[in-house]
């Protein structure tokens, strides 16, 4: 067996459902991502169109991340999903450098790099990935490539020609294909990047790798006594203080 | 997104996306391959000048190139533990290791190298200074075994060589980075290692023989020249990967980069180049030492410029 992956990018139409379904499964952080959808505007107006890319770890069969961990954190499962063992990452770096698809990212939380397993938790209990099941339009295929009657091989094999990968002058082997792409929205040095293509901010790249308040210091005793980011815990949320009911205003604003 | 600038009818433009990484390995690996450069460099000019002229021409080399490689080394080794995320894990690396992995192969070797180092030093440091120590049973053992130094020193040189080139092939295996070709990357790190290895010996050199300088003299120029023909062959002339071409073409159109990587070829390269070479008919101390210390700078920068720039367009 053999887990793929394929996305049409004539059906998507990027309302980032399986953004959201994957932050959501996975507990991704702040700031971090293991599934984006990418919007890019080709041509002038009045002839403009809008593209959208949802971009994810290509499970490469032949994956730098996996060669140049030096722990095995990254290693690959017998379904082919380049699966990630946060528990023994130290935090090198070196996937982030390795993979070309900056698939990769280091959690803010437990600084440990980490990335799509396909929901490979999922996949074991014999459920579809997350961004599968939250896409409306059925642009997100997954399956078997080695099972020539599963679905992605069909789609595969009706739309010979048109089936791409990212890169593949990397010899990476992709297991992610994308049918309906272009130049221009599989290559990233393909379109300009303009300061401001954020939805709520201007930031285009992040200042720190990731914890930023993770002090040299830090590195060494958080391990041990236990780390002083503990608030930025999704679990910690419901600890906070809560003064809703308490407070002289009620819902609706008015007492 | 900014109104006013204009873009070109047929590019494509991102209006939406995620904030990217920027610098991943940014200062402290800097400073891991510039240490690691001085550290093994320094075993081997010294092991090329003790294979060339009598012991006797260069009276400290025997005591002071481990303990110079032993401070580099272990600067070297603490930024390595620093720059991890999780740097308690590190000992994940001789528990679980990967040997696909150049990260996993360099650090056996470097942990090997430096435990040989230490084990020189002390006995070179034993040996220079016939107090230290008197007491200790441990120093009076290692006296008695000091022709350990000269039996261990030729592994140690073997060593050097890999320990000095495996970071070219860490950035090898970082296949998104194609700045880093393998070749051009080990030979870049092994001329490195001559450089900044004569550089620090001139440093330490005022009472050696004036063959033996004549001889750092030459090293240094040879190597910042090798050096020096590769990265301007690398800067203006990788026109084959449109990854390397869009990385250069950003540092070629200006910015703190290009001024970087200049100050980095004029202070690492040409003016050592020219005072050593100047320093062969006539020999000037003072000059040589400048050369040695700007020799010294412009590696880290030259150094710091070539692990940042491809970390600056965007993967996906």
């Amino acid at each position: 067996m053999k887990l793929g992956f394929l996305v049409d990018l004539n059906l998507c139409m990027g309302c980032k459902g399986c953004e959201i379904a994957c932050k959501v499964e996975n507990e991704v952080p702040l700031s971090s991502w293991r599934l984006r959808v990418k919007y890019i505007d080709i041509g002038t107006f009045p002839d403009t169109s809008r593209n959208f890319t949802p971009l994810r770890c290509n499970h490469c069969e032949s994956a730098p991340c996996e060669r140049i961990c030096p722990v095995s954190a990254l290693h690959y499962l017998d379904n082919g999903i380049v699966n990630v063992d946060s528990s023994r990452c130290i935090g090198c770096a070196g996937c982030m450098m390795a993979c070309p698809y900056g698939a990769i990212y280091m959690d803010p939380e437990s600084n440990t790099a980490d990335k799509c397993t396909y929901c490979a938790h999922r996949i074991e209990g014999g459920m579809m990935p997350a961004c599968v099941v939250a896409c409306p339009v059925e642009a997100n295929i997954f399956g078997d490539i080695e099972d020539e009657t599963s679905h992605i091989s069909r789609y595969i094999m009706e739309h010979q020609g048109n089936v791409q990968v990212r890169k593949p002058e990397k010899h990476t082997d992709p297991k992610h294909f994308y049918v309906g792409g272009g130049n221009q929205t599989l290559n990233p040095l393909a379109h300009e990047r303009i300061e401001g293509y954020g939805l709520f901010n201007n930031i285009t790249h992040l200042d720190t790798i990731g914890d930023p308040h993770h002090s040299i210091l830090d590195r060494f005793i958080a391990p041990i006594f236990g780390g002083h980011n503990d608030h930025l815990k999704n679990e910690s949320f419901l600890d906070m203080p809560n003064d809703a009911d308490h407070g002289s205003h009620k819902e609706g604003g008015h007492e | 997104m900014d109104h006013g600038t204009v873009i070109e009818a047929t590019k494509a433009v991102v209006t939406l996306d995620v904030a990217l990484p920027g610098i991943i390995w940014g200062w402290m690996i800097t400073l891991n391959m510039w240490a690691k450069s001085i550290g093994t460099g320094v075993v081997l000019v010294g092991a090329f000048l003790l294979y060339r002229h009598k012991k006797e021409a260069m009276p400290n080399l025997r005591w002071l190139m481990p303990v110079i490689s032993f401070i580099a080394l272990n600067v070297f080794l603490l930024f390595t533990l620093l720059d991890l995320h999780q740097p308690l894990r590190m000992v994940n690396i001789f528990f679980h290791p990967h040997w696909t992995s150049a990260i996993t192969v360099g650090a056996w070797m470097a942990s090997l190298f430096t435990g040989l180092i230490t084990l020189m030093m002390v006995i070179g440091l034993l040996d220079a200074f016939p107090d230290l120590g008197r007491h200790l049973g441990i120093a009076k053992t290692l006296r008695a075994k000091s022709s350990l130094y000269e039996k261990v020193f030729p592994f140690v040189v073997f060593l050097a060589f890999p320990v000095t080139m495996y970071t070219a092939i860490i950035m090898a295996e970082a296949s998104a980075r194609e700045l880093w070709a393998a070749p051009a990357e080990l030979i870049q790190m092994l001329l490195a290692a001559f450089m900044v290895g004569s550089a620090s010996l001139i440093l330490i050199a005022d009472k050696w023989s004036a063959e033996a300088k004549k001889d750092l003299a030459w090293i240094l120029a040879l190597s910042v020249a090798a050096s020096f023909i590769m990265y301007m062959g690398e800067y203006f002339f990788s026109f084959k990967a449109a990854e390397v071409e869009a990385t250069l073409a950003y540092v070629h159109s200006g910015g703190s980069y290009n001024l970087q990587f200049w100050a980095a070829m004029v202070l690492g390269y040409i003016i050592p180049f020219f005072i050593a070479i100047g320093s062969l008919k006539v020999e000037n101390r003072t000059m040589m030492k400048f050369a040695a210390v700007t020799t010294l700078i412009g590696l880290y920068l030259a150094k710091s410029t070539w692990l940042e720039i491809p970390q600056m367009i965007p993967l996906s």
